[in-house]
């Protein structure tokens, strides 16, 4: 492990992981907020709202990430000129946060009607039997219960959302795998050291968040 | 009971695809009156009562609520379902609600009332149904009939001018039916306006002001339990009678 003794590798490894754990906070808050709210819209009465909804989900579920990723450097950032920050890490961040999220929130949304799905017909009429609007039913009965259902595999999705996040390196961000590359380029007789440290970087952060939030869904799990 | 109408359904029809569920209804239930459904199964009596409060639209006819025809849709619909108590079979109680919560969600959230008075008179209404000592349990922690019972407080809390119960003590345990009964019973004795689908005669007996029997979706006969039971008229309601009352 002579790679990592040396202070200035260790801060390339470290920072690579920082923006891993940055990309998946932000990225994961932003696939969880507009997740939901596409799940609304597909379950909701209004037509036009569904379609966009289901629109969503059809492209960018279907669209490989590094194709998303490269959209928003080459097509919101270089031609439309959507910038948004002048620090040019900063604006490579954000821009890989709002891809990640983009595409993240596809799943979500999946993840969340299948939830839906999971809530007995008789629980939204009963919110409507006491007078609830649309709304309220959807906010107040439905999601807290269908969100408790899929915390496993909201779980999956954020593990997945977290390896993803290495794709935005493709756009300049150092990140963990390019972290890694740049690494194993001036190590060349350490590749396998270096490969194992960051893979087992992964893991040793992503098995217990598996682990936590199975435990979560079953601590939450609605009883009928 | 006044003879004043406050449901009013006239010429309704209702169709599953091709199935004719409700077939012409007619039905008047008067301030006050507890009118008692019966009939085989499949025969509309879920879907007329459903058909009240609009959890079934219906395809032709008019239901009037109050004097006022029932809204199609949006808020309009929400605050008329607001006036009217529903008891379902399966009770449906908010999964992950506490069974204080579940009575003061309405009160709450729809009405916008004070939270203090809220829980005031949910916590009453839950004791006058005798499970003011089980407020801060979730529905799975309790029994079907007290579920039952405080499904029957949650749709008082909105204190509603009319309840509608449909086949309330159906997914019962037979030994758990008398205490939601007692309930049911002892609010007919106040003077709410009730329908009540059911399959307990017994109840009709005693608390119905007027049996309404239907078969095949239409309203076959209707009149005083004493009468209905003592002398059907028609030859469905003989033979149902005839049916369950032989055992």
């Amino acid at each position: 492990m002579d790679v990592f003794s040396d202070p200035l590798n260790r801060e390339v490894y470290l920072t690579g992981f920082l923006w891993i754990l940055k990309l998946t906070l932000a990225g994961g808050v932003g696939a969880l907020l507009l997740g939901v709210l596409l799940a609304a819209m597909r379950v909701s009465p209004v037509p036009v709202l569904r379609a966009f909804g289901t629109a969503w989900v059809n492209i960018f579920r279907n669209t490989p990430l590094t194709l998303i990723i490269f959209f928003c450097y080459f097509g919101l950032f270089s031609t439309l000129g959507v910038a948004f920050s002048d620090d040019i890490d900063l604006n490579n961040f954000w821009l890989g946060v709002t891809g990640l999220a983009v595409y993240t929130a596809a799943f979500v949304c999946e993840a969340i009607r299948s939830g839906i799905n999971t809530v007995p017909a008789g629980q939204a009429e009963a919110a409507r039997a006491i007078g609830m609007t649309f709304r309220q039913t959807l906010t107040m009965i439905i999601l807290p219960q269908a969100g408790r259902a899929v915390i496993a595999p909201l779980g999956s999705i954020i593990i997945a959302l977290c390896k993803n996040a290495t794709i935005v390196g493709t756009i300049g961000l150092m990140e963990s795998s390019n972290a890694m590359k740049q690494l194993i380029n001036e190590n060349g007789d350490a590749v396998v050291p270096i490969f194992l440290v960051f893979a087992g970087t992964f893991a040793i952060v992503l098995i217990p968040t598996g682990y936590a939030f199975g435990w979560l869904a079953n601590r939450l799990a609605v009883k009928r | 009971m006044s003879d004043e109408a406050l449901i009013v359904l006239d010429k309704v029809n209702k169709y599953f695809g091709p199935l004719h569920v409700l077939q012409d209804v007619d039905l008047s239930v008067a301030r006050g009156e507890v009118v008692v459904v019966i009939g085989p199964s499949g025969s509309g009596k879920s879907t007329l009562c459903r058909a009240i409060n609009r959890l079934e639209p219906i395809n032709s006819g008019t239901i009037t609520f109050d004097g006022r025809p029932l809204p199609a849709e949006g808020r309009s619909l929400a605050r008329l379902r607001s006036e009217v108590g529903m008891v379902f079979q399966s009770f449906n109680l908010f999964a992950h609600k506490t069974i204080l919560q579940n009575v003061m969600l309405g009160p709450l959230k729809v009405r916008k009332e004070k939270p203090a008075e809220v829980r005031e008179r949910a916590m009453s209404l839950l004791d006058r149904v005798g499970i003011g000592n089980q407020a801060e349990k979730y529905p799975a922690q309790l029994s079907g009939g007290q579920q039952q019972r405080v499904a029957i407080a949650r749709a008082l809390a909105m204190q509603p001018k009319a309840m509608l119960f449909d086949e309330p003590t159906s997914a019962l345990d037979p030994e758990m039916v008398g205490e939601v009964l007692d309930v049911m019973t002892s609010l007919a004795r106040e003077g709410m306006t009730m329908v009540v689908v059911t399959h307990e005669m017994g109840f009709a007996r005693h608390a119905a002001n007027r049996v309404v029997f239907m078969a095949d979706g239409q309203l076959v006969e209707s009149a005083p339990p004493a009468e209905f039971f003592a002398n059907p008229k028609s030859d469905r309601a003989k033979d149902f009678l005839s049916k369950i009352l032989t055992h």
